[in-house]
């Protein structure tokens, strides 16, 4: 994980050297989206010879929905917190 | 959302793949995927790098508009804690590596798979693609009810391209800045949150 995190620190200071190089970058954000195409390929091949995901698929939709929702209802009231109490008197 | 559809295919190929054995087995047996994720990891640095956008909003700050990212992180953590507490499948950790995605399910996905396996990657696949489907749907509702921020802080990641037009649409372009700040914000926070929980 400590791997993973050097790279994109590395990866953002090269950015930042390169942010004139527009071939550069859109060769870099060409490829972006064929890495996540692989690895989305990949996580799909191992799911899909992993018996115990497979057959309990149902289960795990249905708790991704309910974590999701709890996290969108979590973050949207705090965040009418901080509306109501920082923004919304910059108003009218 | 045609970015969307397309990543998705391409997990449904992977699933058909797998499942009718369309690959020889020494195939699977190699790790590529930690070489791919090494290597998607420091191209999505470089493009937060050498984001025009990125550089002037960190010109752009100041307290008030970091409060937005930093509700939408604590909201998420309560939401989540919450849910771990309910039921006993998700362990704490595992709950809050999951709402680290922020909406951000590629990248999120395959990082939480890659530390904690196939089972919890599929989980922050799904549950984050939900949340960027909640946001689009949802995003009238929110913003008339729960103040303007609640959009963007119902997108989380995805508030700084996929669901900005929609939240815009709803709440005015003059907050389409703190949408973009937040998303943008939370986009580069996603893999360093989840390395510290995992």
């Amino acid at each position: 994980m400590i791997t993973v995190l050097v790279l994109m620190t590395f990866g953002i200071l090269i950015g930042w050297f390169l942010h004139k190089k527009e071939k550069i970058l859109k060769i870099s954000s060409e490829l972006t989206n064929w890495a996540i195409y692989l690895l989305l390929f990949l996580l799909g091949l191992s799911v899909g010879t992993n018996e115990e995901i497979l057959s309990n698929f149902d289960k795990i939709g249905y708790q991704s929905i309910m974590i999701t929702v709890f996290a969108v209802l979590g973050s949207v009231l705090v965040s009418w917190l901080t509306y109501i109490l920082f923004f919304k008197k910059d108003e009218r | 959302m045609k970015g969307s559809i397309i990543i998705l295919f391409f997990f449904v190929i992977g699933l058909f793949t797998g499942i009718y054995d369309l690959l020889p087995e020494h195939f699977l047996q190699n790790d590529y995927s930690m070489y791919a994720l090494y290597l998607l990891m420091f191209l999505v640095g470089i493009g937060i790098g050498s984001n025009k956008k990125t550089l002037n909003l960190i010109r752009s700050v100041n307290f008030k508009i970091l409060l937005v990212p930093l509700s939408v992180i604590t909201g998420t953590y309560i939401g989540v804690s919450i849910f771990a507490l309910l039921q006993d499948n998700l362990s704490l950790i595992d709950s809050l590596a999951v709402g680290s995605g922020f909406g951000y399910y590629s990248l999120s996905s395959v990082l939480i798979s890659e530390v904690s396996g196939d089972m919890l990657g599929v989980i922050a696949l799904l549950s984050n693609i939900t949340r960027e489907i909640i946001t689009l749907l949802l995003t009238p509702v929110f913003a008339r009810y729960f103040g303007k921020l609640a959009p963007i802080s119902s997108g989380g990641a995805t508030a700084m391209d996929t669901t900005l037009p929609v939240i815009t649409k709803y709440i005015g372009s003059d907050y389409a800045i703190i949408s973009v700040f937040s998303g943008v914000v939370l986009t580069i926070l996603v893999p360093f949150l989840i390395a510290i929980i995992l």
